[in-house]
């Protein structure tokens, strides 16, 4: 049967079931698919905390958002256009998120009369007319599996196992996705267990003729490649990216790489794909606790390592008092802080933005710390050659921000050319016996480089730098112990002018006609969100720009003027306002707050609205 | 005991460069020794500097790591590289410098409040995974540098500032603690008896691994004459180990032990049983248990109280397993940055 095809220009689909299902490689691998072919994307897996809540519940859904177009895109989507239910559980913890008249796949073999009653559904949604809003394919996912794979050696359960392939497989032929890398993917993962892998490519296939032969789907879609800067492309998510940057920063600062760690979601995938890459020399240390994790990385820091300690918000508290110890020895040390839904535990595995404060000010004494914040999944990159450039240039711990959404997001990345990746090794050496001994033979640890205000990097091994450091206040210059008020109000203000005056890019502004009255600033990851919001709004007819903070602390020195050549300025922030009050604090600009902490991230939709309305004032 | 490495280096010591012709008044700093007078710091300070030439290391190769305390105030004493670091957490930091510098002697200064309060959590851990480093446990039994408040290892009862009805926590027995926390090198030695402190500290530097000593420390100010009942050499209940040697002691060495019930440990008159009764010192036993039952020997009262090594096994050290793994995922080749950021899955544009 031929069937019709239909050109869209993006589309946004949802896969949602069990946490049994494997929602998340079904979404991994249509989002591979999707790369490959070419077109622009943007991810969000949403998964439970718990690693199996109780099957065919609400508490055990686990979802996998994926937009992607024929031009480039901002963000994963603010609401599906199809969303594929692979359970009662599935259908109603998302169907509220479906817009009136989008697709609605669902498995139907799930819907029995005790799946219902789990999630609470008196009657049959596919049956009892509740779903009429939308335009429904009820498929038996599951039995078709079953059947497809009647001739093979399976079990039941094994067989049922497959129907995630299946799916996808429909989804694909939906889509015209080219299904050679899923293929490919399932030998290398079932390559050993031929069975297995046999019953996927089947159900694969089998899901795919499906959708060729079945009245139930009567329109594919196609969505052309997207025109993206040339070049080759992977697709990445934050914390594969933000591991990357940190080798790449070690090769670059000619270091070697020491990651002090401690298990803790959504950072552990840092310290498990760094532990893969020890033919880099990097050394991971899985530590006893946050604060032995961070503590090694100082020690490993004092001994001349690029050293790094990876966490999200309960455990970087935990660093904390490290991190004073950092600041008072002047020793670069990069925290990552892949921040979560917070306080306390908060929601683990749900994406916020509330550690700003934390990172600034959570220490004892006056304790400046720079901090930096990636705006992408692959911008993580960036952002830690930049940490770490800060780090070893200025011998001083540093922040680096992402969050749960950035980790397991992902986009597709235009691969940097390695020989371009700035030389960080040009911007500090070990001090020597040559180079910072004085005449009369002494050592001075605390003797500032009057441009960086860097105090020397003199690692253990270095002949007659011998030298003792430590959290007690030390001598201007000579960093002996000093209890001395002046020479305390003088250390003071050294740290914090060292910190002040580190280099930063200005703050570029994206203002096209330059007659905006409004300029949205934004950190960190809503950098996606904010810049979809104002394409709509420009769409719209609004005038509106757009500014990005990479660099919390310091900030660029162009901020102040930036903010104050607009009539009204908007901080839309994952949190209640942590950036709005610095920049109230330190420009005295009445900065207006945009909130939501859902532990999601902001809809391209709530912040255009949002725009307009302070558009409609003006 | 571990062997001696053939370039005749002590076995903590082989990637460390050699370097001879230094004297304990190289390892003194120019920094003004401020503890109180009669500390039992001065004496494993003076102990500890004269010992360190012996390690035929340079200088600037040995660094000395402290949390805080009264006795973590020692790096500041010793002309080498040392951090003064935080509460506890002194076993940390040197475990990520010694992973990372395996051409390093590294040496953890620390206290009973420091080691076995703040910081207990990092000092098993730092003990089960054999890092090459040497833990020296200054225990007074006491708070000093916060002025007198009862410590992990205070007897119960104890009346301090802070417990003026007596303190109600039954005490930690440091040696038992590191044998239950792995430790392959536990030994115990007193800041009086300079002689046997040295022997002490050159065994755990001939050790490849984390090394536990404490150190019995007089505080005259707040905690005097804690260990008066073994300071004496002649004392009555202090037990000299000496491995491969039959455990005498008491006057005239009348005194030796055999195997009670339990596997129990228990002092006998020497002529009350056959000499092949009598227990001999093994440090090498990989079961902990005989070290274990030697470090409960005196609880309380000091009536019979070991020092010397209790044990030494030898383990690979975490640092030479890290370096190994390391050596052998460059075997072929070092990695390859544009390799690695392209990954499997790339695409091409335009
Ligand atoms: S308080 Fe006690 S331990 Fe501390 S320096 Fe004084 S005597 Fe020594």
């Amino acid at each position: 049967m031929t069937k019709q095809v239909q050109e869209l220009d993006h589309v946004i689909i949802r896969f949602a079931g069990d946490s049994g299902d494997g929602m998340q490689l079904t979404g991994d691998r249509f989002t591979q698919e999707t790369a490959v072919f070419g077109n622009d994307l943007s991810t969000l897996p949403n998964f439970p905390a718990e690693i199996r809540a109780p099957a065919g519940t609400l508490p055990g859904v686990s979802s996998f958002q994926l937009h992607f177009a024929d031009h480039d895109i901002l963000t994963p989507g603010d609401a599906p256009d199809v969303l594929v239910a692979m359970n009662p559980a599935a259908l109603k913890a998302n169907v509220t998120d479906l817009p009136r008249g989008k697709d609605l796949i669902v498995n139907t073999d799930e819907f029995t009369k005790r799946n219902l009653q789990k999630v609470g559904y008196d009657k049959n949604p596919i049956e009892d007319g509740s779903l009429s809003a939308y335009h429904v394919h009820a498929v038996p996912l599951t039995s078709l599996t079953v059947k497809a794979l009647q001739d093979q050696n399976l079990s039941r359960k094994d067989a049922e196992r497959a129907k995630n392939m299946f799916a996808l497989g429909l989804l694909s032929w939906l889509y015209g996705r080219p299904a050679e890398g899923t293929l490919n993917f399932l030998e290398q993962k079932f390559g050993k267990r031929p069975e297995i892998y046999k019953a996927n490519v089947t159900a694969f296939h089998a899901g795919w003729n499906f959708g060729e032969t079945t009245e139930a789907f009567s329109v594919r879609y196609e969505v052309k490649p997207a025109a993206l800067k040339p070049g080759t492309y992977r697709n990445i998510t934050g914390n594969t990216a933000l591991a990357y940057g940190l080798i790449a920063a070690a090769q670059l600062a000619k270091l070697p790489l020491f990651l002090g760690s401690y298990p803790i979601t959504p950072a552990s995938d840092v310290l498990h794909e760094l532990s893969r890459h020890k033919k880099f020399g990097v050394r991971t240390f899985q530590a006893e606790d946050e604060i032995s994790a961070v503590g090694s990385a100082l020690g490993a820091a004092f001994g001349g390592a690029l050293a790094v300690t990876t966490s999200s918000g309960p455990g970087i508290i935990l660093k904390m008092e490290t991190a004073g110890l950092a600041v008072s020895t002047e020793l670069p040390l990069i925290i990552v802080d892949v921040q979560r839904a917070g306080p306390s535990t908060g929601m683990p595995t749900k994406t916020e933005q509330a550690d700003l404060l934390l990172a600034l000010y959570g220490r004892n004494g006056e304790s400046p710390v720079p901090v930096v914040a990636a705006a992408s999944p692959s911008d993580c990159f960036n952002a830690a050659i930049e940490a770490a450039r800060i780090a070893v240039t200025y011998r001083t711990p540093v922040i680096l921000l992402s969050d749960g959404y950035l980790a397991n997001g992902s986009e597709p990345w235009l691969l940097p050319d390695v020989a371009a990746l700035p030389d960080l090794s040009q911007d500090f050496a070990f001090a020597t016996q040559e180079t910072h001994v004085n005449g009369d033979g002494e050592f001075r640890p605390f003797k500032r480089d009057p441009q960086t205000l860097a105090r020397p990097w003199a690692i253990p091994g270095t002949p007659g730098l011998e030298h003792r450091i430590g959290g007690i206040e030390k001598a201007d210059g000579a960093g002996t112990i000093s209890y001395d008020p002046d020479n305390h109000d003088l250390m003071v203000r050294a740290r914090q002018a060292k910190v002040d005056g580190i280099t930063v890019p200005d703050l570029e502004v994206d203002d096209p006609d330059g007659r905006a009255k409004l300029l949205v600033l934004g950190w960190g990851s809503t950098y996606g969100s904010i810049g979809a919001a104002i394409r709509r709004s420009r769409r719209a007819g609004y005038q509106v720009a757009q500014a990005h903070l990479r660099h919390l602390n310091p900030f660029p020195a162009n901020l102040g003027d930036v903010l104050r050549s607009y009539e009204k300025v908007l901080v839309p922030e994952i949190n209640l306002g942590q950036l709005a009050l610095l920049l109230r604090g330190k420009y005295l600009v009445d900065v207006i707050s945009y909130n939501r902490v859902r532990g999601l991230p902001f809809q391209a939709a709530e912040l255009a609205g949002a725009i307009e309305e302070v558009l409609s004032h003006v | 005991m571990s062997e001696v490495s053939p370039h005749g280096r002590l076995a903590s010591l082989t990637l460390v460069p050699h370097a001879t012709g230094l004297a304990a008044k190289d390892f003194k700093s120019d920094q003004e020794v401020r503890w109180c007078p009669g500390c039992g710091d001065y004496a494993i300070l003076a102990a500890f500097q004269a010992f360190l030439p012996t390690l035929e290391a340079p200088r600037e190769n040995i660094v000395v790591v402290s949390g805080i305390g009264c006795s973590s105030r020692l790096p500041y004493y010793v002309n080498s590289y040392g951090m003064h670091s935080i509460h506890g957490r002194a076993p940390a930091i040197a475990t990520g410098l010694a992973a990372s510098r395996p051409d390093l002697s590294v040496w953890v200064i620390t206290g009973d409040g420091d080691a076995l309060s703040i910081g207990g959590n990092h000092l098993i851990h730092a003990l089960r995974r054999n890092v090459n480093i040497k833990v020296l446990l200054f225990n007074n039994r006491i708070y000093g540098l916060t002025k007198g408040q009862y410590s992990p290892t205070s007897e119960q009862g104890k009346v301090t500032k802070s417990t003026p009805f007596g303190s109600l926590d039954y005490p930690f027995n440091p040696v038992s603690l590191a044998l239950g926390a792995e430790a392959s090198f536990v030994a115990r030695s007193v800041d009086s008896d300079r002689k046997h402190l040295q022997s002490v500290l050159t065994a755990a530097a001939d050790h490849q691994g984390a090394a536990f000593i404490e150190i019995f420390q007089n505080c005259p100010i707040f905690n005097d004459d804690a260990f008066a009942p073994i300071k004496e050499p002649s004392a009555p209940g202090l037990i000299r180990l000496s491995h491969g040697q039959p455990v005498r002691f008491g006057p005239d060495g009348s005194l030796g032990l055999t195997y009670g019930p339990y596997g129990a440990l228990q002092a006998v008159a020497a002529d009350s049983v056959p000499e092949s009764q009598l227990v001999v010192h093994d440090v090498t036993r990989d079961d902990p248990t005989y070290a274990f039952a030697l470090s409960r020997l005196d609880n309380r009262d000091f009536s019979h109280t070991p020092i010397g090594v209790f044990r030494s096994v030898p383990r690979p050290s975490y640092d030479s397993l890290m370096a190994a793994q390391l050596e052998k995922a460059r075997e072929g080749g070092e990695g390859d940055l544009a390799k690695l950021l392209a990954g499997n899955d790339t695409w091409e544009v335009g």
